[in-house]
């Protein structure tokens, strides 16, 4: 395993302070259940962070790593639909805690293929949904302009997302040194990314 | 000078510097959460004096109570005291010598204030060192009450007056104490059953300690939220603390269920760092 650099660490705290500020200032005048997705999405972002650079990458090696990595598109695309698409909010919801029970079940009850199905589904929804939906909401003008970015960031938390779920599988895309190294760069990007975007 | 610069070298070891330096915050937060009008450069200045001196006399009156047992313990038998670097009754001058000081300033300042930090290092010198660590593993809730000190002493010197929030924000400390001591005392069990020290692991065993961790960190959080509440706290920053006591809690539990060492030094570096956090964030 890559042991953690001062490099590595210095981008992760810059990616904790980062989270930190989101949760501070929260996203505007939005309802209840949009704030909790939000805080929840930094939050896990903020405290993972920390836990890496506390513990270092040996942290990933937990089968944990794969439920907590869900957790973050999850409640940050629950964020985004309860937000701008409030119609939509109730089966979105219903969708997410179903999602989130199955990536749970399949880690835990599922083998080979039959356990990717899951967590593929859930994550490319999720992504898509954070993907989409800034860049689709910025051009149509109903959300200021930068607001885009968003949008960059959830392309970045797709790639970190994928990475991990093959690094996880043991079939990773890159060697695992590599996905290490760029994995603290890419968490600082994607978030910068997102606060860029909320700040617009 | 070149004497000087020594003294100072040899000393230092003395204070546990990281220690004394988040004490001494959280008695700055506790002074800075009243919110009051006199928060002027002088008393701040004697606010961390009086803090850093206290804190620190206490510490090397410890070590110089505790050297024989620092002697048989492999992490602490390098300490100045217990490899003979520094003569023991120099120790215990110093130590009272700056322990006076500091609660001279504390009293000058505020009578309350000095009666609260006299309390601290009463408690933590006398009844947690001298009577109740060689004997009970229920010691380290005495330690906790010391610890707690410098915030309430902080809020009371701000305030003029001793309040809910400030016993709550005591309270927080007292409970957080335990996730801090207890963490460290399981990757050091065979260092303190060496020393004969009791402590929850070798008194209770591990499970009950890490379950004693899981309600401590909680109640921790619980008391650190209510008075960060009851201080008037903007909702993002107690968004932020309920994200960081969230985290607490998630490692305290795993501790329970998934015990590692791993875990358990994540558990003991996240205490420290999220005590800070939250000392920080009470200033706003």
């Amino acid at each position: 395993m890559k042991k953690i650099s001062i490099l590595d660490r210095i981008l992760l705290l810059l990616t904790g302070l980062l989270a930190a500020y989101q949760i501070v200032v929260g996203m505007g005048n939005v309802g209840a259940l949009a704030i909790s997705a939000y805080t929840v999405a930094f939050g896990v972002l903020l405290v993972a962070g920390l836990l890496i650079i506390i513990i270092g990458f040996d942290v990933l090696d937990s089968p944990l790593v794969v439920i907590v990595s869900t957790i973050i598109p999850l409640s940050l695309s629950l964020g985004l639909v309860s937000q701008y698409l409030p119609s939509w909010q109730t089966a979105y919801t219903i969708f997410v805690v179903i999602g989130f029970l199955l990536v749970v079940y399949s880690r835990y009850k599922m083998e080979g293929a039959m356990a990717v199905i899951p967590l593929a589904t859930v994550h490319g929804i999720a992504g898509m949904t954070i993907f989409l939906l800034p860049i689709i909401f910025s051009i149509q003008d109903k959300s200021p302009s930068g607001f885009f970015w968003v949008g960059i960031g959830g392309a970045l938390i797709g790639v970190g997302g994928l990475l991990l779920a093959f690094l996880k599988s043991g079939k990773p895309i890159l060697s695992k040194d590599i996905i290490l190294t760029v994995l603290p760069g890419l968490l600082l990007l994607m978030t910068a990314a997102f606060v860029v975007g909320f700040a617009a | 000078m070149n004497k000087t610069k020594a003294k100072f070298r040899l000393y230092w070891p003395l204070i546990k510097s990281l220690q004394t330096a988040l004490l001494m915050t959280t008695g700055l937060a506790g002074y800075l959460s009243a919110r009051c009008p006199v928060a002027t450069r002088p008393t701040m200045l004697g606010l961390a004096l009086s803090l850093f001196l206290t804190i620190s006399g206490s510490t090397i009156l410890n070590m110089w109570y505790d050297r024989d047992i620092d002697a048989k313990m492999g992490r602490t038998k390098k300490r100045p005291l217990p490899s003979g670097t520094l003569d023991a009754n120099e120790a215990l001058r110093l130590g009272l010598i700056v322990s006076i000081i500091g609660v001279g300033i504390a009293v000058w300042m505020d009578a309350l204030y000095g009666l609260i930090i006299f309390g601290g290092l009463f408690i933590d010198v006398v009844v947690y060192t001298i009577w109740l660590k060689r004997k009970t593993a229920w010691a380290i809730v005495w330690g906790g009450i010391s610890g707690g000190m410098p915030i309430l002493a902080g809020r009371a010197l701000g305030l003029g007056t001793i309040d809910w929030i400030g016993i709550a924000l005591m309270l927080a400390i007292l409970f957080w104490i335990p996730t801090h001591i207890l963490t460290f005392s399981m990757r050091y069990h065979e260092d303190y059953k060496a020393a004969g020290v009791p402590t929850f692991p070798s008194t209770y065993g591990f499970q009950f300690t890490r379950i004693t961790i899981a309600v401590s960190s909680v109640l921790a959080a619980i008391f650190i939220g209510s008075a960060a509440y009851g201080i008037g706290t903007d909702w993002g920053y107690l968004r932020l603390m309920a994200v960081l006591s969230g985290g607490l809690f998630i490692l305290a539990i795993a501790s329970i269920f998934k015990p590692s060492e791993q875990v358990n030094f994540g558990l003991f570096k996240y205490a420290s760092l999220y005590m800070l956090s939250s000392m920080i964030l009470l200033m706003f």
